[in-house]
């Protein structure tokens, strides 16, 4: 979003004259009795829309090469790190994660080249997804070319935090992160290097979910079930990760491209299949930077709203619309069992969001 | 002083042509060698080319917006993406792929835009450098029709051709002027080409700034309007110093050459649909030009030119307003509308010149004149009334 101050009316001399100019002539035409292209008629039939897309006219031009970029939108939405298991004496479990700083440029939307900072060669970088109660250990390696580092949002020490003395990690450095897995929900993890923003922004930021242990909440244990990664129950769920991110691509401090998961339009250009009698599930992101609040709505279906994921409850029942702050997020729970099949569109509903590419499509079919 | 001559040491047309083939032939390897072993490459710092785009033409029709734009970058541009008001929109790049330093694109946008209104569009590169283009007011831009250009001549008539052909009548009353009133007349001319030539100075510039980088615009209009200068003082002066009818004719293709920058200027602001007021306008800048038949009138007050010459006269004065015209709203860049302003700029400096020597000799007593309360009268009031008469249709 930028500013408006470019929108100032420009008049000149020749453009005020003109007014008395267009008057005359329509004088001097009828004079003369011939029809003067007609300044009021004004016709757009001939800019319809193709019937075929969605979206019409309205979207960006070309395909982003997802091979050279490395990871493809339609991938890496349920594309879970669950790292490496192993057993601590005590019995718990130790999940560790190897993660990498790599600077890379990444085609962010089609043919627009993005000098990024990125986790492990992706934006956003990988879903991190673990058990809640489990020992973590993430190993970061800098091979970037500024000190980078990793703050998760969780419970951890202070010397774990990954803020400048803390974690943060020089050029060819590494640093090992170690906390609990806890609270259970939708979290994430982002560089907090300085400055943040445009740490943020060149592409730092990454989903950190954390299932809940059914064992730990009898009272909810089959919800918590669903949630946990591996069981039957959440077999059935079709899970989703979406990170809502932009990007500034002239530095005015205002967002070129919206989307989530990183390239605009990708969605509504490869909707995303859901098999109706599946329950859909989200574990939305808000990374926008310069933006302060982002939103997802949901064409034609309501949901149940989860912040931060760290209830089994809904903390807002049967919603088409949620916003969140940057670093908000939560879990969406929704069906389309009832639903005929067909695409139904999900954007940012500001408006101007949607149309700089935050936008796409489920496609419902019937399974 | 020596008596050293250079002796004519007679150099063979074959010697010739050897001598200037070699530094030719030194230039050309040079560049071959700066291009195949690019010794610049330690100063490649790894930040991105320089780019430069510049929308030239913009034409709104019922298939949508169609942008004209040049690229100036250091290196051949691509534009990836075109955003209209915040939103991406397909396009059509013609012709497409990179478009050459120096070269020209249309970008095709199917976008329904709204009569009336106000619209921004952004082009984006490879590189994501956004590069705006504001359409203030959105118009259908008109159309080579044949009612389209007979209503812009008559416009271009009506602002042009009617005030010279007005002040000419004034010709008849003229005459009987003696010494004093003529050079009152002759400074009144002097003064009113003295605030065209500021006025298109500014205007070149303004426009000259508008375009694209490549074109050198201040420099563009400074050599332009010095070319004009000289050439027409070169064929004034081929025969004489101008005097009389031939003056006159001087006066008006000047005064003409400015009615073709400000047709250019004011059919582009046609083709671009700037916003209007009403016809008070029209006629405030037909009062403002009435003034030049005055001065194209002058020279010859004490002759008696044939009848043919006050319709050429007028012609020539008036008629490239016409022709301006038609010229800006159909094919308008801002860098010919800038070298049009500074080539008529040169010709107009060149009548102040021969004007001002027309008075100085046309006076006995060259010292007294320049001190004249005539002349400094005629002076102030010929650019009293273009200041005041140009307030009208500056807003």
């Amino acid at each position: 979003m930028k500013s408006e101050d470019n929108y100032h009316e420009t008049l000149t001399r020749r453009g005020l004259l003109l007014g008395g100019l267009v008057a005359a002539s329509g004088a001097a035409v009828l004079v003369s009795g011939a029809t003067a292209q007609d300044m009021a008629g004004h016709d757009m039939s001939a800019t319809k829309a193709e019937p075929a897309a969605a979206h019409g006219d309205m979207m960006t031009v070309g395909e982003v090469d997802y091979a050279r970029n490395g990871f493809d939108p339609s991938t890496i939405l349920t594309e879970w790190e669950s790292g490496t298991v192993s057993m601590l004496p005590d019995g718990r479990t130790l999940r560790s994660f190897e993660i990498e700083a790599i600077d890379k440029e990444i085609e962010i939307a089609p043919g627009v080249m993005f000098a990024a900072w990125t986790y492990n060669g992706r934006v956003p970088g990988p879903a991190l997804r673990a058990k809640e109660g489990d020992r973590l250990r993430i190993t970061f390696k800098n091979f970037g070319s500024h000190p980078h580092s990793m703050h998760f949002h969780g419970v951890h020490s202070a010397r774990m935090d990954g803020v400048p003395g803390a974690g943060l990690v020089g050029p060819g450095e590494e640093f090992v992160y170690e906390f609990d897995a806890r609270p259970f929900g939708c979290h994430l993890y982002h560089c907090h290097a300085l400055p943040l923003r445009r740490h943020m922004h060149k592409g730092m930021y990454g989903a950190f979910i954390i299932d809940p242990d059914p064992e730990k909440h009898p009272e909810l244990a089959d919800v918590a079930r669903s949630r946990l990664l591996g069981t039957p129950e959440n077999a059935r769920w079709q899970e989703l990760v979406m990170v809502m991110n932009a990007f500034d691509t002239n530095f005015d401090d205002g967002n070129e491209f919206y989307a989530v998961n990183t390239v605009p339009h990708a969605y509504a250009k490869q909707p995303i299949r859901i098999e109706k009698s599946r329950p859909v599930r989200i574990y939305l992101v808000n990374v926008t930077e310069f933006d302060p609040i982002n939103s997802f709505h949901l064409h034609g279906n309501f949901f149940d709203y989860f912040d931060t994921g760290t209830n089994l409850t809904p903390t807002l029942r049967t919603v088409d619309l949620i916003t969140q702050c940057q670093a908000q997020r939560g879990i969406l729970e929704f069906s389309y069992a009832e639903h005929e099949a067909g695409q139904y569109m999900f954007h940012a509903h500001q408006a101007e969001f949607t149309e700089l590419g935050w936008m796409g499509m489920f496609d419902v079919v019937e399974a | 002083m020596s008596e050293t001559t250079v002796t004519g040491v007679p150099v063979s047309g074959w010697k010739r042509l050897a001598w200037i083939l070699l530094p030719l032939l030194v230039l050309a390897g040079s560049i071959a060698w700066i291009v195949a072993s690019d010794p610049l490459r330690s100063f490649d710092n790894g930040a991105p080319p320089v780019e430069a785009l510049t929308f030239e033409r913009t034409i709104l029709n019922e298939t949508g917006i169609h942008l004209m734009v040049r690229a100036g970058g250091s290196e051949p541009m691509t534009i990836a993406q075109v955003q209209v008001d915040d939103a991406y929109w397909r396009f059509i790049q013609d012709p497409p792929g990179e478009i050459e330093r120096g070269a020209t694109a249309w970008l095709n946008v199917p976008y329904p835009w709204v009569l009336g209104e106000a619209h921004m569009v952004i082009a984006l590169t490879n590189t994501g450098t956004a590069f705006e283009h504001e359409i203030a007011v959105a118009v259908p831009t008109p159309e080579a029709t044949s009612s389209q250009l007979l209503a812009q001549a008559i416009i271009g008539a009506i602002v042009g051709l009617l005030p010279v052909a007005v002040g000419l009548m004034f010709y008849p009353a003229l005459r009987g002027v003696g010494r004093g009133g003529m050079n009152f007349l002759l400074a009144l001319t002097i003064g009113l080409l003295a605030f065209l030539l500021i006025d298109m100075t500014g205007d070149a510039f303004e426009l000259a700034a508008e375009s694209a980088a490549l074109f050198q615009g201040p420099a563009m209009v400074v050599l332009a309007g010095a070319a004009s200068f000289l050439v027409l003082m070169g064929v004034g002066r081929w025969r004489g110093t101008p005097t009389g009818l031939s003056l006159s004719f001087f006066i008006a293709l000047g005064i003409g050459l400015h009615n073709l920058g400000e047709g250019l200027a004011i059919g582009a602001a046609f083709a671009a649909g700037s916003a209007g007021l009403g016809t008070f306008l029209v006629v405030g800048f037909t009062i403002h030009n009435v003034t030049e038949g005055i001065g194209i009138a002058a020279p010859i007050l004490k002759e008696r030119p044939p009848l043919w010459s006050f319709v050429a006269l007028t012609a020539l004065a008036g008629g490239p307003a016409v022709i301006g015209m038609w010229l800006g709203s159909l094919a308008y860049a801002p860098q010919w509308s800038a070298l049009a302003l500074a080539v008529g700029a040169g010709a107009v400096l060149q009548v102040i010149v021969e004007v001002g020597a027309f008075l100085l000799r046309s006076n006995d007593k060259r010292s007294a004149f320049t001190l004249s309360p005539t002349v400094i009268a005629g002076l102030v009031a010929g650019v009293g009334f273009m200041y005041a008469t140009a307030a009208f249709v500056k807003i």
